[in-house]
């Protein structure tokens, strides 16, 4: 009934991986379908048999703001650019918590699916972008909850709150650019696995989540955009709560930043891909 | 393609698969056979983009789908009906065609009372029969197959075997690599030999099958291995010979159904733990893949309690004459330690032998001529308890 093999069929050519090859995108749009199986099946797992569900999703990001609020906000008081300590660290822990979250998982999703890899074929770009897609829906369910916060504080949501995909795209642009390296290197060195939690706790005191980038000096400010989460926080509490000037040049560092990391990240993963059933 | 064997010292490269060409024409089905680390599923892999050659070529015209395992893919805690969105799409269907063939794949399946249950509470059978119906219902121009009918019952089997029948009366190819000989002679016109990763005969699947049964390339009464380096095993036990022998000691490949059979497992064993007890085990399974028995050198009591010392062990197993059934038995060798359980060497179908019945009369099937059925002939004893002799007058008196 379906006319789709009126067209001629493809020709797959099996031959040896030669240096840098092209990074064949077009093969990974073709598994849209796959990705997107992935992806839902991730979030179904995640909370199939949790009791509370997605409440997860927002009960992480919540207590670690209560904690950093107590020994921040209140005990270190820790300017917040006028904006109410609480609001001001779970808007900034929330696309930190979607980061840390996705890059971890990311990181681990071709070990974990070692036995796709090793009997099935597919473009394996798949895995760690399915892992990275999956969290966007916590993401979105904790800024419905960070929306609710604001009322209660008397906060008006900026206009261009009506922006937050732009942010997430941004947001899972940061977490690919380094998860496209991790999860790759983790196929043949499993310390990966050991030293991402380690680092990314690191991280997160790099980055203005718990205290606003203006913190930072001026001439270091363009420096700190080097961190690609750097740009996403302050990006994403100004998107939301419109206060203060856009931080165009720490976002568009940070954009560039993360950009070239992806980029050099994808011709690595394809480099080495056509291995991973060998070593997996 | 070239995969680097972890030896114990030197660095040896070696070649899995090396100088093998051929070409498979549309709506062909094709059985891959040799024995194992002949480059079967080195070559399935390849032509299935899952690992990459480091020289040659291959060119697949068309949509290919493969099939290297039963279940790729499902998750236990997803529910059938999940879960064969999922497969489906790992194996490389379009999400509109899974839709449109999730009915028939159920039916298949015959788990429609199940389908929103998790298959983690699924029954063995059910799980298997939930995901070879998905990969069934894949419609590739080109399908690769790898063992997958070594998994299941036998009715399970024939159903995997029909469905693949089908595929290839649609036009499709079938590459097919299987041990199971009636397997690849229902489904296959045509059968490519491989040996050490090269291509040793390529034509008609009969007579390429009498090939490999008769030339002592498919597993034959004696194997036997040179060098402990050379051995299946690791760095507690390898193997060192497996052969069929009759119950004079000779080494045969075709033994009488009324005469006893040795199996005899020699290995090294080169741990020097006393508390390291390596037993030898043997199954033989018959040409349908049915497990007749797995037996094991711990049932001599005896040897089981002795303490080990290296060295070369000869274990031999004594089957008694009058007990398998005709055809042909594939032995799989293997050494393991128990507590915690590790198998240190394993060779599927490291011997064949043939069993003949050439009895007349004095056999388990007597003066009958015909098929005698039973996956084993065991002679057994019959107790009878002989009628007396009782005049007829006196069992009139009785009924009366």
């Amino acid at each position: 009934m379906a006319p789709e093999r009126a067209v001629a069929p493809s020709v797959v050519v099996v031959t040896p991986p030669r240096g840098w090859a092209a990074l064949n995108l077009r093969d990974l749009w073709a598994h849209r379908d796959l990705v997107y199986f992935l992806a839902w099946r991730d979030v179904k797992v995640r909370y199939a048999q949790a009791s509370i569900g997605v409440a997860w999703a927002v009960l992480q990001p919540l207590l670690m703001m209560v904690v950093f609020t107590v020994f921040l906000g209140r005990l270190a008081k820790v300017p917040s650019d006028g904006i109410p300590y609480p609001v001001f660290a779970f808007s900034g822990l929330l696309p930190w918590t979607y980061f840390s979250n996705a890059t971890g998982t990311a990181t681990e999703s071709l070990v974990s699916s070692s036995n796709l890899v090793s009997k099935v074929y597919f473009p394996r770009l798949a895995i760690p972008l399915a892992a990275l897609l999956s969290w966007l829906p916590d993401l979105l369910v904790a800024t419905g909850m960070l929306i609710m916060m604001m009322l209660a504080y008397g906060l008006m949501p900026a206009w261009t709150t009506v922006l937050l995909p732009v942010f997430a795209l941004y947001a899972l642009l940061a977490a690919s650019s380094v998860s496209v390296w991790l999860s790759a290197l983790n196929v043949a060195y499993r310390d990966v696995r050991y030293a991402v939690p380690f680092l990314i706790q690191l991280w997160l005191f790099a980055t203005p989540v718990v205290y606003p980038a203006s913190l930072v000096p001026g001439r270091f400010r363009a420096l700190f955009g080097l961190n690609p989460m750097a740009g996403v926080v302050e990006g994403f509490r100004w998107g939301l709560l419109g206060r203060g000037h856009p931080p165009w040049a720490l976002m568009g560092v940070s954009a560039a930043v993360a950009l070239v990391l992806l980029v050099g990240g994808l011709y690595h993963f394809r480099r080495v891909e056509h291995g991973f059933a060998d070593v997996i | 393609m070239r995969r680097r064997e972890r030896a114990p010292e030197v660095d040896r490269t070696f070649w899995a698969l090396r100088n093998v060409s051929f070409a498979i024409q549309p709506g062909e089905r094709v059985g891959i056979i040799g024995r194992n680390g002949a480059g079967k599923s080195t070559l399935l892999k390849l032509l299935a983009r899952i690992t990459a050659p480091t020289e040659g070529r291959a060119e697949l015209r068309g949509r290919v789908g493969s099939l290297l395992e039963v279940g790729t893919g499902f998750h236990a805690e997803l529910s059938g009906r999940d879960n064969i969105l999922l497969s489906g799409a790992i194996l490389g269907m379009r999400r509109s065609e899974i839709q449109a063939k999730t009915d028939e794949i159920v039916e298949f399946a015959g788990v429609e009372a199940f389908l929103d249950t998790p298959v983690k509470r699924y029954s063995s059978g059910m799980y298997l029969r939930l995901a070879f119906a998905v990969a069934a219902h894949l419609e590739p121009d080109i399908l690769l197959v790898d063992e997958v009918l070594a998994v299941g019952d036998a009715d399970f089997q024939k159903k995997c075997l029909g469905r693949m029948e089908d595929i290839g009366e649609s036009g499709r190819t079938v590459v097919f690599v299987s041990h199971s000989m009636p397997s690849v002679l229902r489904l296959c016109e045509r059968v490519i030999l491989l040996d050490r990763g090269g291509l040793v005969a390529d034509g008609n699947a009969q007579e390429v099958l009498r090939t490999y049964l008769d030339s002592g390339l498919g597993s034959a009464a004696e194997r036997h291995w040179e060098t402990p380096e050379l051995a299946p095993g690791d760095e507690v036990a390898r193997l060192r010979s497996v052969r069929v022998r009759d119950d004079r000691g000779v080494v045969t490949e075709e033994l009488d159904i009324r005469r006893p059979v040795s199996l005899e497992l020699e290995y090294w064993h080169m741990r020097d733990d006393e508390d390291l007890r390596p037993s030898a085990n043997l199954h033989v399974t018959n040409e349908d893949g049915v497990v007749l028995f797995a037996t094991s050198d711990f049932n001599n009591h005896r040897w089981r309690e002795t303490r080990r010392t290296p060295g070369v062990v000869r274990a031999t197993c004594h089957i008694p004459g009058n007990f398998l059934a005709e055809g042909r038995f594939f032995v799989l060798a293997a050494i393991s330690t128990y507590n915690p359980t590790r198998v240190h060497a394993l060779e599927a179908d490291a011997v064949s032998f043939h069993v003949v019945d050439r009895s007349t009369g004095d056999g388990v099937r007597g003066e009958y001529a015909n098929a005698w059925p039973g996956v084993v002939r065991p002679m057994l004893d019959w107790s009878i308890i002989e009628p007396k002799p009782i005049p007829l007058s006196g069992a009139d008196r009785q009924l009366g």
